[in-house]
């Protein structure tokens, strides 16, 4: 199993180049952050929604692992937060967690495996690349992660948490979240 | 930190804690629709839209707080400040009315934010602001969309619904105008780059509204004179009665905690 979670384009995880060097403590570090699941969508991990922005050594040595939230009001950042220290300590490694708030987090950082785990999990990935502004009723084409239908309706801009919208398949008749492209 | 070197306290703290205060007053405002909305859709909606609110607040009170260095934290600057302490514009503070008066409040905020949050993510010289507003431009983006959507519906609905629009148009534009005053710590902000002029961004917000309302079949009110005070600290009598809720916790049980 690859523990590198550097996928996709502009997803720059790992700070240290952790693959030529010999720390095999940092190496662990990064496996062990790489694995711990989101807590609200837990089907995917830190690592596949691109909020693990780097695991590496400070000036003075100690592992600084920097993660970067996905809303500004996202109630789950201290849970990741206390997840990541947890599972890292549990593994026996102390890491100090740093909040990185620039680059903004964007949707175009979840990794190919994860839009497909969130799929299977009945959640349709974001559709396109963030950016530009909308017109009013704009509505994106989301095909149902269920029957694959692209005969849906959007329910609510907002839906469960934060990072969702709300869609209805008018094929099939599921309710599903979105994930929403921003 | 990169706040460049002579806008720290005197500069820096004043004009972050006005925009601040703007998102936390309007977070709170929004908050106070949980168990009130008119559908369920909409109970979700009015508690993110507060929540990402109230998300932009808590980093700026925490960047606020770190460049004043004086150990406020951002609950101190949330939860501990006197009314008159208060730097928020009078817009957002206003009470929430009906679900009409709170969408075009809405409106109003957001087609002034998400043009001041993308001009300050590509202009501004401090990088710890410029990721504050890369994310919550994003964010306004979609309370933008989402009020003004509302507002259409609404003003280009049934009889009952268009009047209820047209109230709040009346009651709530008079409001507009301090979007675009710069208050000293403002003006001071603009010359260090830290923050754009808001004057620049007028333009945009008078196409944005013109298209919303031109859609919705509502006129613009005509308003003589636009109210201003909040930027100095001279709030409405709602405020005082927020303050009240806002603080209670804080105020009755001081350092209390989750």
């Amino acid at each position: 199993m690859t523990t590198t979670p550097s996928t996709t384009k502009g997803h720059a995880t790992t700070g240290g180049d952790v693959t030529n060097v010999t720390d095999f403590e940092l190496a662990r570090a990064l496996e062990t952050a790489s694995g711990v699941p989101d807590p609200e969508v837990p089907c995917v991990t830190v690592a596949d929604l691109g909020i693990l922005r780097s695991v590496e050594r400070d000036a003075d040595g100690a592992i600084v692992v920097k993660l970067t939230p996905t809303y500004s009001g996202c109630p789950a950042v201290i849970a990741i937060e206390m997840a990541v220290q947890s599972a890292l300590l549990e593994a026996g490694i102390d890491a100090k967690i740093e909040r990185v708030i620039s680059p903004a987090w964007t949707s175009d950082w979840i990794t190919i495996e994860g839009r497909e785990k969130l799929r299977a999990y009945g959640i349709a990935p974001p559709v396109g690349s963030s950016g530009g502004r909308k017109a009013f009723f704009a509505e994106e084409t989301v095909a149902c992660p269920r029957c694959g239908s692209q005969n849906t309706t959007k329910v609510s801009e907002f839906g469960s948490t934060a990072c969702k919208a709300h869609y209805r398949c008018d094929d099939c008749a599921e309710p599903f979240d979105y994930f929403k492209c921003i | 930190m990169a706040s460049a070197d002579n806008t720290g306290a005197d500069i820096a703290f004043p004009a972050i804690l006005e925009i601040a205060d703007d998102c936390l007053i309007l977070g709170h405002r929004l908050s106070e629709w949980c168990g009130h909305a008119p559908m369920l859709e909409e109970e979700l909606a009015l508690a993110n839209m507060g929540l990402d609110l109230l998300g932009q607040a808590r980093a700026l009170y925490a960047y606020a707080g770190e460049i004043e260095a004086r150990g406020r934290s951002e609950d101190d600057l949330a939860f501990l400040r006197r009314e008159r302490e208060y730097r928020n514009c009078l817009l957002v503070e206003r009470r929430n009315g009906d679900f009409a008066a709170t969408m075009l409040r809405q409106l109003y905020f957001a087609a002034f934010m998400q043009p001041f949050w993308r001009t300050i993510a590509q202009t501004s010289s401090d990088e710890t602001l410029r990721g504050i507003a890369a994310k919550a431009e994003k964010e306004m983006a979609y309370h933008l969309r989402h009020s003004g959507e509302w507002v259409i519906r609404m003003g280009d609905g049934t009889a009952e619904s268009a009047s209820r629009m047209t109230e709040a148009a009346e009651e709530l534009h008079r409001y507009t105008g301090e979007l675009f005053m710069a208050s000293p710590a403002r003006v001071a902000a603009i010359a260090a780059n830290l923050l754009p002029d808001p004057e620049s961004l007028r333009a945009e917000w008078d196409q944005t509204i013109a298209t919303v309302f031109d859609a919705a079949k509502l006129s613009l009110p005509e308003i003589r004179v636009m109210q201003k005070g909040g930027r100095d600290g001279n709030h409405g009598e709602d405020m005082g009665h927020l303050l009240a809720e806002l603080q209670f916790m804080q105020r009755a049980y001081p350092g209390q905690s989750w």
